[in-house]
């Protein structure tokens, strides 16, 4: 039998849980474990009023030990511990048992087993609290240095705050200029200003600014250590290696453009570019009126979600919509509208996005003769040269499927934004990237600049499409969350480490050999050689652990007794 | 009768899955978080890294009356370990052999890499390895 005074507390997520698990059934079974002096139910365990309660729990009940049966732990965890330190507990002594993700979603057919899974996996938690102890985190000192990788506007938006903050940066682009593809860029919404304009500001302010370090023509090629103190190395196009020390690292890659295959609504025809290509043909034609191939333009078609809400939900398909498209074709049409008048616009959309203040674009754009016709989905229009000129077939449901043929000296096909290849870097950081290449934050509203890699973040639409404004903001969230990082001087590093046990350990090298680290060496103590883990170097691992034949080494948080007791606990029946 | 059959397949062959808290559980959350149905009678644990898997724990997994043990390595994403698939892939050796030395089939360990996103990949592997263990 057991001293211990464990508390569970069962989530029902509002729903996501209850409905498919019956959680006061699940209550009831957990409460009969050994060492549980209260168990109970929620409907949503992270609310303010149920944490309070929990802690009231812990205080009256005296616990010692606390299992919550919710979400994934990538989730609560954080939020359960800091809830633990406020009931006066060792953060440690908690432990999180996921049965959102890995029970209740998955199992929404079957309430019966998925219940007797929420039982025998609750138990396993409290298996591995019972053998749990608290713990304390290592404290190691942070550099107060940033690596953000690309100087595009997110990138030199977060040099610039960091500096203003007294934290060095160092700034590597791939490109042999920084400004990314912002400084091509002619007027954006809403101050008219120029992409050039924007980035020449930014890199004046940044090039003038001692705490800044520029590394152009250059990428990461290799990462290690830690947050708070990764070394890096950047290697410029001539070979030349740069080591660097920084606390944080942030990934702000960009985006590239889509550039549809040959074919598609006739790219590739004389006539037919992208909405980039047809930017490029207003920027350099003079005011009073739009010239391309020597012809002056009068009737412009422009198609939407080229790129963009295609294709399945596969690997490298392009379902997602990409954002930022429909307000720049917009705008690109009253910049047209400007050059040129009179000057026939003809918006082919599937649904018109430009959310927001945006949205008084779409209004000027309307008021000004843009006219705007819906497609549907499964059937987008076809373009096709004839006699010299651009033909756009489309069926328009604004006006009950009627066909339509636009006659156009122009198609811009309003193509939308893709991942960048960025695959060595990928290797490098090891950082998560989802189906459709961009990289992943942890969760997208409770740690949206966070990655599952301590100490590194994602800033601008390296992380998804996103607007200059949206990747501004992205990219300061990112700054204010690697200075708070660095600017408290340390970082408290989970104590999830090897620890040798000095009775059973007769020193043999098998874990020194194991170690990646070089963290275990051999010591004398109580008249014998014992291994001895240095525990700011120890990563937790654990491949020390099958290493060592008398069970002698174990990783805290998973020792050999907690593991195998967990096993014991998810195999025992439910009666 | 269907109740019967899906209740089955919930409950047998039970498997065991060591899992990655970086890598691999978030791609098995992922899982979940897409509504993709694998059975009940799949479990996980998850550790910090696939090398760290002692093969006592799989052995002990099987006399405990696990099926199978599946182990999600991390594979090449392992932020510990640059050599990490070749590591885990000789723990599973040497686990099989030890499985074997004490009377059980060395197939019902299995590993294959799950990254964070591989979700589908995940529930293909368990559904095949739940047909394999069916057939021992």
């Amino acid at each position: 039998m057991t001293d211990r005074r464990i508390g569970a507390f069962i989530c029902g997520c509002g729903g996501n849980i209850s409905d498919y698990v019956d959680i006061e059934k699940v209550r009831d079974e957990v409460e009969k474990e050994p060492g549980v002096v209260v168990a109970r139910t929620a409907m949503f365990t992270c609310s303010d009023a149920t944490q309070r309660e929990i802690i009231d729990i812990i205080r009256e009940q005296e616990l010692d030990g606390i299992v919550v049966a919710s979400c994934s732990p990538k989730l609560h965890l954080n939020t359960f511990r800091a809830m633990a330190r406020r009931a006066g507990l060792n953060q440690y002594v908690y432990n999180q048992v996921n049965i959102r993700e890995q029970c209740s979603w998955t199992h929404t057919h079957d309430m019966e087993h998925a219940t007797d899974k929420a039982i025998r996996l609750i138990r396993a938690g409290i298996a591995r609290t019972l053998m749990g102890h608290p713990l304390e985190m290592i404290r190691v000192k942070t550099i107060p240095r940033v690596l953000i990788i690309g100087a595009g506007i997110s990138g030199l938006q977060a040099a610039r705050l960091l500096s203003t903050m007294g934290i060095e940066v160092h700034l590597v682009e791939s490109a042999p200029e920084v400004g990314g593809q912002v400084a091509s860029w002619g007027p954006l919404f809403p101050s008219g200003r120029s992409g050039k304009e924007l980035v020449q500001t930014l890199t004046s302010m940044i090039e003038k600014d001692d705490r800044i370090h520029i590394h152009t023509s250059s990428q990461v090629v290799e990462k290690t250590g830690n947050v708070g103190e990764f070394d890096i190395s950047i290697q410029s196009s001539d070979g030349k290696r740069t080591s660097i020390k920084a606390g944080a690292i942030i990934v702000a890659t960009g985006f590239q453009r889509y550039k549809p295959p040959q074919g598609e609504f006739g790219y590739g025809l004389p006539g037919v570019l992208t909405l980039d290509e047809f930017r490029d043909v207003l920027d350099n034609s003079d005011s009073g009126s739009i010239r391309y191939n020597g012809r002056d333009i009068k009737n412009i078609s422009y198609i939407y979600c080229v790129g963009s809400r295609q294709g399945s939900n596969d690997e490298g398909s392009h379902s997602y919509c990409s954002r930022y498209c429909c307000t720049a074709a917009v705008h690109t049409a009253l910049l047209a509208g400007e050059k040129q008048n009179p000057l026939h616009q003809y918006h082919l959309f599937r649904d018109m996005r430009t959310y927001g203040k945006q949205e008084l674009l779409y209004e000027e754009a309307l008021q000004k003769g843009s006219l705007f016709l819906k497609f549907p989905d499964e059937e987008p229009p076809s373009v096709k040269a004839s006699n010299g000129h651009l033909e756009v077939a489309l069926k328009d449901q604004l006006t009950g499927g009627e066909e339509i043929n636009i006659g156009s000296d122009l198609v811009v096909l309003v193509t939308g934004m893709e991942a960048r290849p960025n695959r060595e870097l990928i290797d490098v950081l090891k950082l998560p990237v989802g189906k459709d290449g961009f990289f992943n934050e942890i969760h997208c509203k409770l740690r949206p600049v966070e990655t599952v890699m301590d100490g590194i973040l994602i800033a601008g639409s390296a992380q998804g499409p996103k607007n200059v404004h949206e990747s501004t903001i992205s990219s300061m969230a990112a700054v204010a969350k690697s200075a708070g990082l660095l600017m408290k001087g340390y970082v408290d590093l989970e104590p999830f480490v090897a620890v040798v046990d000095p009775d059973l350990c007769e020193w043999c090298d098998d874990c020194s050999n194991a170690c990646p680290y070089d963290a275990i060496g051999k010591i004398e103590k109580g008249g014998k050689a014992i291994a001895q883990v240095t525990t700011a170097i120890c990563k937790g691992c654990g491949t020390c652990v099958p290493a060592c034949e008398k069970l002698a080494i174990n990783v805290e948080g998973y020792t050999h007794k907690q593991i195998t007791n967990m096993i014991d606990a998810l195999a025992k029946e439910v009666v | 009768m269907t109740d019967m059959v899906e209740s089955d397949k919930n409950t047998r062959p039970s498997i065991l899955v060591f899992a990655t808290n970086n890598i691999s559980d978030p791609g098995i959350d992922l899982a979940g978080s897409s509504h993709m149905a694998y059975p009940t009678s799949v479990k996980v644990i998850a550790v910090p890294c696939s090398s760290g898997i002692d093969p006592r724990w799989v052995l002990h997994a099987l006399t405990a009356g696990f099926d199978g043990v599946f182990i999600a390595a991390d594979g090449t994403d392992c932020a510990y370990l640059p050599n990490c698939t070749e590591r885990t892939g000789q723990l599973v050796k040497q686990a099989q052999q030890l499985l074997e030395k004490n009377g059980h089939d060395p197939r019902r360990l299995k590993m294959a890499a799950i990254c964070s996103v591989c979700a589908e990949s995940f529930v293909a592997h368990i559904e095949s390895f739940q047909k394999a263990l069916s057939n021992m």
